[in-house]
């Protein structure tokens, strides 16, 4: 488990050093990930140890972004003058991306790795 | 007894051990809550447990960065999980490579579509130009959309909440805007969920699917670069 926790702080630390260096408009994290992948392309499999520490942590991201949401409780009084026109932008603009993504995504998508049609019985 | 359970209180307080455990216990009675009730989309564990917490802090006259202090202890798990996020994309290596044209065309549609509906509609909703800058990134993950607003003249931390809110939007209302659409295919609904709502909606991703945990992960990813690159370029245009 060390080794695996290690690989990833590793792959942080280092994004973290290339995206301060390098000046990228990217967060350490997601240049983190990349490393990683790309050290996974190399090693051609996932190592056990590393599958249960990621698996564990992707398991439960949902709580991590907790401590963020009550964050919100510091602009209380700005987002009460704006609630409505920031509440319809974010509310539209959101439900908007995720339709065209989807639907672009599903037109362009190869037939048979996609489900449009195979998956629909059990969803709805 | 009245002066020791105020004692013990500020004792606790002042520990980061309190923030932490609260965190934990209410985020496990909000997921064991939206489980018994169905999922339902309003009762999001990431809204509900944040929600009780704010009422919590507000009620004890608990300032943010006190709860902050014990609670970073979670939060800072978050870069590691960005970095786990590899391993899925991994495991889907095939049907990512397979994507790939259906990856490109998406992530343009759906970045320029994130951006210019939330700047069009604040502007037609009459929000003022900081507003809007700051609203332009909400789509993208916190620290690359902070980034982004900082260089354009907007406020990074209203930008945070911004992109909290779309995160717990999308994550609650995005399965049931893509079941009302019929869209069921795990790579273009994992796809939407990342792009339109980041790290809370490749959350939301990972419960569907794996298959779509990798793609939200990869779509957050690309969206973040997209829209670092074009928003800058974009809001040049538009002032």
């Amino acid at each position: 488990m060390l080794p695996a926790l290690t690989a990833i702080f590793l792959c942080q630390l280092v994004g973290e050093a290339i995206t301060v260096g390098a000046g990228l408009p990217l967060p350490g994290p997601v240049v983190g990930m990349v490393l990683l992948f790309a050290a996974l392309v190399i090693r051609g499999k996932v190592p056990g140890s590393l599958a249960k520490v990621g698996d564990g942590l992707l398991s439960n991201l949902s709580l991590l972004f907790v401590p963020a949401g009550v964050g919100i409780m510091q602009h209380a009084a700005r987002l009460e003058d704006e609630a409505f026109a920031v509440g319809g932008a974010l509310l539209a603009s959101t439900l908007l991306t995720i339709a065209v993504t989807a639907f672009v995504m599903s037109r362009f998508t190869p037939r048979h790795s996609g489900g449009q049609t195979h998956a629909a019985s059990s969803k709805d | 007894m009245g002066e020791t359970i105020s004692d013990i209180w500020v004792y606790l307080a002042a520990s980061p051990l309190l923030a932490l455990t609260m965190t934990l216990v209410l985020f496990q009675v909000a997921q064991w809550l939206y489980r018994k009730a169905g999922r339902p989309a309003l009762l999001n564990p990431v809204f509900l447990s944040a929600a009780a917490i704010v009422a919590i802090l507000i009620a004890t006259d608990t300032p943010y960065p006190t709860y902050f202090e014990g609670a970073q202890f979670i939060h800072f798990l978050l870069g590691p999980a960005t970095v786990a996020l590899a391993i899925p994309l991994y495991r889907q290596i095939e049907r990512v490579k397979e994507s790939a044209l259906a990856i490109t065309v998406s992530l343009l549609a759906g970045s320029l579509t994130a951006m210019t509906t939330a700047v069009g509609i604040g502007y037609l909703l009459r929000l003022d130009a900081i507003s809007l800058v700051s609203l332009a990134p909400k789509s993208v993950t916190a620290p690359v959309a902070m980034g982004i607003v900082e260089k354009l003249g907007g406020l990074p931390s209203l930008t945070a909440v911004f992109v909290i809110i779309t995160g717990i939007l999308g994550g609650a209302l995005g399965p049931v805007v893509l079941d009302r659409l019929r869209i069921f295919d795990p790579t273009a609904r994992g796809f939407a969920l990342g792009t339109a709502s980041h790290g809370i909606g490749t959350a939301r991703a990972l419960q569907e699917s794996e298959v779509a945990g990798a793609f939200s992960g990869l779509a957050m990813g690309l969206n973040a670069l997209a829209t670092a690159i074009l928003l800058p370029f974009l809001w040049s245009l538009f002032g």
